[in-house]
């Protein structure tokens, strides 16, 4: 009875190591696979060159920039509309309907798949609103469907502050935005700074929304850059360009028939993939800094 | 200067709302835009041949519009992916949480984590150019877009998901009944299985179902690796396509705006919306009972 006990603790305990073992394996043989093919075709000139019709001249500089772009306009609006909608549900919002609504809504908002935000873009920002297929309309659209993963990343940051800090700064004086401005953002920029980054690289990631409101795959121009020689020297017209992103770029190539273009596909891929776990990596390093330095 | 101190706070206060409130009005837009150009849809499409017509071809001149065969696209790869997800998942979150060290636990931890970063266009280039050839040896007749790669890479990304929900809730479950069940001479399987499994179910089944709305919601894999003609079959090494890979197909052509072509990527996503939209509030659900059962 005992031996058998003991006989399938063993067999339970090596069957979860092989599962462990092989899944992880084989994420790692496909990473290994994607790097081994890619890694030798990026160089200077595939980074710097726009794409083409032949494989081995095309390069990702359209994708780049891109992407580069269409994040800068993500991070502008989800970074504070997302800071500010935790500090209020945390700190502000009263207990009744409204705030169980937006709750239950933000938890689902970010269960909804990727590419329904992109049809909501198209019918909406493309269409009713005239944005145009454009770094706008895109940058809008990620930040829609990062704005969950900021909200609760923030709202979890501000529930770790002891409610003995709010009180020692009401008892000093202070007004509720005084609270939040001085001490609440400031103690919980740690876990902000996490979610936000998670949420961008997600975000970069992303493919199937910008296909769906139409970026274009061939895109052998840059944006209209945003300093002009002409007064006031700054210009929006880049905002309304048409573009492509890396996810974009490297879906291109993988859908084509030729290898050779497989391969430029695998090169995107890993540069894509070091950008993401690179920046989730990072998201870690400030959670565990930031941990450390807490005290209360 | 009081008054001018009170109407300030009021103001960031309703402009916080107003940044919270947001996310309330992108869900109605969703909503709206699919539902307005759905309801255009079906004055020209009535409902039975939507649901009882076995064939989806909007794009052929007699065009035929059932939605049969791109649910059975869908539901097959998801099914797929369940399969290798939860059985993978499940084990990996019992070793983590019943077997291995607290040291070993926040090493891999972070690991999983980084997992779950990487693009979905990438694990779409993994399944067609890596597993489809690699199955081709063992199953020669296997065509180069089919659902069975698809779906073994979309269970392969989904196990970290899984893994880490399912761990997160059988950890919440409390020591006293671990202690409880080794206190009855249980051993650690034992334990796991008829105590920890048990009391972390409805945790473990929300982390089931968030994999079942990820699946189904998942686009770029199918898209590159699934084949894009629907195809009503539940034969796994056939090419089928899916709801979300309809909707890239038909997006990466240049449709005209309110013709019916146009019109039917909305109505698949309003499904797609609503199977998700069902799931997820389940899973909500589950999770907030699990939360409160200690």
């Amino acid at each position: 009875m005992w031996l058998k006990a003991k006989i399938y603790n063993f067999l339970f305990l090596t069957l979860s190591i092989a599962g462990f073992t092989i899944s992880i394996l084989t994420l790692f043989a496909l990473i290994a696979d994607l790097v081994v093919t890619g890694a030798p075709r990026i160089d200077f000139s595939f980074l710097t060159s726009f794409p083409s019709r032949n494989a081995d001249q095309a390069g990702i500089l359209s994708a780049s920039v891109g992407t580069l772009c269409v994040m800068l306009v993500t991070a502008l609006v989800a970074v504070p509309v997302g800071i500010a909608a935790g500090v209020y549900l945390e700190e502000y919002a009263p207990k009744n309907w409204l705030t169980t609504l937006i709750e239950i809504n933000i938890s689902n908002l970010a269960g909804v798949p990727s590419i329904v935000f992109g049809l909501m873009a198209l019918g909406l920002f493309v269409y009713k609103l005239s944005l145009g297929q454009s770094i706008l309309t895109a940058g809008l659209t990620l930040s829609l469907l990062i704005l969950p993963i900021v909200i609760v990343t923030t709202r979890e940051a501000i529930r770790a502050i002891p409610t003995g800090i709010r009180h020692a700064v009401y008892a000093l004086g202070a007004t509720k935005w005084q609270l939040v401005r001085d001490h609440i953002i400031p103690y919980s920029k740690g876990g902000i700074s996490t979610g936000v980054i998670i949420g961008l690289s997600r975000a970069i990631g992303e493919t199937a929304p910008l296909i769906t409101i139409g970026a274009l795959t061939f895109i052998a121009f840059l944006p209209n850059s945003p300093i002009t020689s002409h007064f006031p020297f700054i210009s929006f017209q880049w905002l309304h360009d048409p573009f492509t992103v890396l996810p974009i770029q490297m879906f291109n190539w993988v859908s084509r028939p030729q290898p050779e273009f497989h391969q430029n596909a695998a090169a995107a891929g890993v540069i894509l993939m070091s950008i993401t776990m690179i920046m989730n990596l990072g998201a870690i390093i400030v959670r565990l800094r930031f941990r450390k330095k807490v005290t209360w | 200067m009081r008054n001018f101190q009170f109407y300030k706070e009021k103001f960031i206060e309703f402009l916080l709302f107003g940044c919270a409130f947001l996310s309330v009005i992108a869900t109605i837009g969703i909503a709206l835009t699919l539902i307005v150009e759905a309801i255009a849809f079906f004055k020209i499409v009535s409902l039975k041949e939507f649901f009882t017509s076995s064939e989806w071809t909007p794009m052929f001149s007699e065009a035929k519009y059932g939605i049969a065969p791109l649910i059975a696209g869908t539901f097959l790869t998801t099914i797929i992916a369940l399969l290798v997800a939860i059985p993978f998942g499940t084990i990996i979150a019992v070793f983590l949480s019943e077997y291995a060290n607290k040291k070993f636990r926040e090493a891999i931890k972070p690991v999983l984590e980084v997992l779950t970063a990487i693009p979905t266009v990438v694990f779409g280039y993994f399944a067609l150019l890596f597993i489809t050839p690699k199955l081709q040896v063992l199953l020669p007749d296997l065509p180069g877009f089919n659902v069975l790669s698809a779906g073994l890479v979309m269970g392969v990304m989904i196990i970290p998901y899984v893994s880490s929900l399912s761990e997160d809730a059988m950890q919440s479950v409390p020591n006293s009944l671990r202690e409880g069940a080794y206190a009855l001479g249980a051993t650690k399987l034992r334990t796991a299985f008829t105590v920890i499994f048990p009391a972390a179910l409805s945790g473990i089944t929300s982390s089931y179902i968030l994999a079942i709305s990820r699946a189904v919601g998942e686009t770029m894999i199918v898209a590159i690796a699934a084949g894009m003609q629907p195809n009503l079959t539940l034969n796994p090494t056939e090419p089928a396509q899916t709801i979300t890979a309809y909707i890239v197909q038909v997006s990466m052509g240049d449709l005209p705006h309110g013709t019916i072509g146009y019109q039917t990527i909305f109505v698949a996503g309003l499904v797609l919306f609503i199977f998700t939209f069902l799931f997820n509030i389940l899973g909500v659900y589950l999770r907030r009972r699990f939360r409160e059962v200690y």
